[in-house]
């Protein structure tokens, strides 16, 4: 019977020649338009200075070299910091809302009381709100605390905004398992934090796997506006905002720019090399489960 | 579906420290943005209430096209999003060699540090040693440089398509779990009964992803609608205000000018949308699970 089965699957998807083309084609296309700045942004590592600012553009680097990625160190030397600081401040968001959110996902999945409805709309709604909107209040804020100019400046307002789409994936997951685990636990006498802590916790761990690395991503990427606001110190920026030293006094050294770039997210980019099994694979069994 | 005092404690006890964070971090400055819009807040040491007055000051022409701009601005974006990561996702679930590498492909924009993304895109759009402008004119589509940024029609698109390349890997990536969620059996039954393969995607696919499109678009709206980084760093809003949205003109009004109670007007006016654009979010949700359960 499942030999059968796998037979028909086989047979859905064999493809006729110039259907294989298409989806070969359609694919360059959709990947094109999202690698093209990439690509583009390491033959500008490659090309010496004189050769970015000349007329006719040339695609090809000319006596293309990878110096840029040795003079970057010398043009700002803390820029083995701004990683460092990147990854720090990320991680540490990480922690803290995955302590807030695999609590209060678990709560929006498994009970309904009166209330709860409104507190979930009120996560989504209030967290939905951009930094932007609320930097004036938050500044004020942040100086009330002694935050300002501390890593804890960038950390801790960036970890509302990532609270409500981390609620949102980590309930979807949690509300796929099913509530028989619950009652069948009741029965045993296990109490409420028992289940939650040795059944439930357990089968959500992919989930859980999955929006840490996603809620990574988000802090990794989002590191602008409140570092760029509510911190001025040289020794605690972040990627991003260190990136504005190459933007020098009279040019941009782009070459340079670009260098550092690629080196900066490349710790990012192993990673996820390395994670993507649990990212798509995670969301997908997720799913086909139920 | 659980019920006693106890799980209710516990139920509420789960919650706490996340409404805790929330109530300090988002909740209080939300309200200390409606009390600034009322004021004339500004670097000066006193604050006076003013009444309504900045509301009166900023309900003019100027900001309605900021509204209308806006609207645009997030509608054709949040659009190409969906029928892009429509069409990703499709391609990306074929069973041909590669969809693995492919798959990872995918990710670089959605992972990578969005300033760096978007200084890549400043130097693509450079109308003299851009890529975009040199390959144009290579192939003889364009006669001269195109400098995207310096003009308001094609700063507005060009900021566009930086919010699309961003946003379409994540898109991308839901739609292709929505598909693979989709029960095989259905396939087969359509393809014994000799449904093509457009058939299968019109009356299958189509079909079972779209709630998944409809909660994506609608979470994508929002996102889009407050986006800040790409605008600022590749326009600041100019040339001449054709690339400046809400959030924009709330910053450069508040941080720029340094007219706080000025900028949380328009801040409050952004919060107003935003509630309606949540409202409606939940509206279509309830209703998507309510068809789900029937």
């Amino acid at each position: 019977m499942a030999r059968k089965n796998t037979d028909t699957r086989a047979m859905i998807d064999r493809y006729r020649w110039w259907e294989v083309m298409a989806i070969y084609a359609g694919i360059f296309v959709f990947l094109f338009f999202l690698l093209s700045p990439f690509i583009e942004g390491f033959l500008v590592s490659l090309k010496p200075l004189s050769q970015l600012f000349s007329s006719p553009y040339r695609f090809w680097p000319e006596n293309g070299s990878f110096k840029a990625y040795s003079t970057m160190w010398d043009s700002v030397p803390a820029f083995g910091w701004y990683i460092f600081n990147s990854f720090l401040i990320s991680t540490v968001a990480t922690i803290i809302v995955l302590l807030l959110v695999v609590p209060a996902a678990y709560a929006f999945a498994r009970f309904e009381y009166a209330g709860m409805a409104l507190v979930l709309g009120g996560f989504l709604a209030v967290s939905m709100f951009s930094g932007a909107v609320l930097l004036i209040p938050l500044f004020r804020l942040m100086r009330t605390l002694g935050l300002l100019n501390t890593y804890f400046a960038m950390i801790v307002p960036g970890v509302a905004f990532l609270i409500p789409s981390a609620i949102w994936l980590l309930r979807t997951y949690m509300m796929r398992i099913p509530v028989e685990l619950n009652e069948a636990a009741y029965m045993d006498g296990a109490s409420q934090f028992y289940t939650f802590r040795r059944v439930i916790l357990p089968i959500a761990m992919p989930g859980i796997v999955v929006v840490a690395i996603t809620t990574f991503i988000g802090a990794y990427a989002q590191q602008f506006i409140f570092a760029l606001t509510f911190n001025s110190k040289t020794e605690y920026m972040p990627l991003p905002v260190g990136l504005f030293a190459y933007f020098g006094k009279q040019d941009v050294i782009w070459n340079e720019l670009m260098a550092a770039s690629f080196v900066g997210i490349a710790p990012a980019l192993i990673i996820i090399f390395f994670l993507q099994r649990y990212l798509v694979g995670g969301l997908t069994a997720g799913a086909v489960k139920q | 579906m659980i019920k006693s005092r106890s799980s209710l404690i516990f139920a509420w006890a789960l919650l706490a420290p996340a409404i805790l964070y929330i109530l300090v971090i988002v909740a209080w400055p939300l309200f200390e943005t409606f009390r600034l819009s009322f004021t004339d807040a500004s670097l000066r040491k006193v604050t006076n209430y003013v009444g309504w007055k900045n509301y009166d000051k900023i309900f003019n022409e100027t900001f309605l096209t900021v509204i209308l701009r806006t609207f645009a601005w997030t509608f054709f974006s949040v659009a190409l999003k969906m029928i892009i990561g429509t069409f990703g996702a499709v391609l990306l679930n074929a069973a041909v060699p590669g969809r693995h590498i492919f798959r990872i492909l995918t990710m670089p924009p959605w992972i990578v540090p969005m300033a760096i993304g978007i200084f890549m895109w400043g130097w693509m759009y450079n109308g003299q040693f851009g890529m975009i402008s040199g390959l144009l004119q290579r192939f003889g589509i364009v006669d001269g440089p195109v400098a995207f940024l310096a003009w308001g029609n094609t700063a507005f698109w060009a900021t566009i398509v930086t919010d699309v390349w961003i946003g379409v890997p994540m898109v991308t990536i839901y739609f292709l779990a929505a598909i693979q969620s989709i029960p095989k059996d259905l396939y087969e039954a359509a393809w014994t009964d000799g449904a093509s393969r457009w058939t299968r995607f019109r009356r299958i696919t189509l079909p079972l992803m779209a709630p998944a499109i409809i909660t994506m678009s609608m979470l994508s709206l929002i996102a889009t609608f407050n986006s800040f980084d790409i605008i600022w760093i590749l326009t600041q809003g100019g040339p001449s205000g054709s690339t400046t949205t809400m959030i924009i003109d709330t910053y450069q009004t508040a941080i720029g000018s340094k007219k706080y109670g000025e900028g949380a007007a328009r801040a409050v006016v952004i919060c107003i949308f935003l509630s309606l654009f949540c409202l409606a979010y939940f509206r279509v949700t309830r209703r998507l699970s309510a068809t789900e359960k029937a």
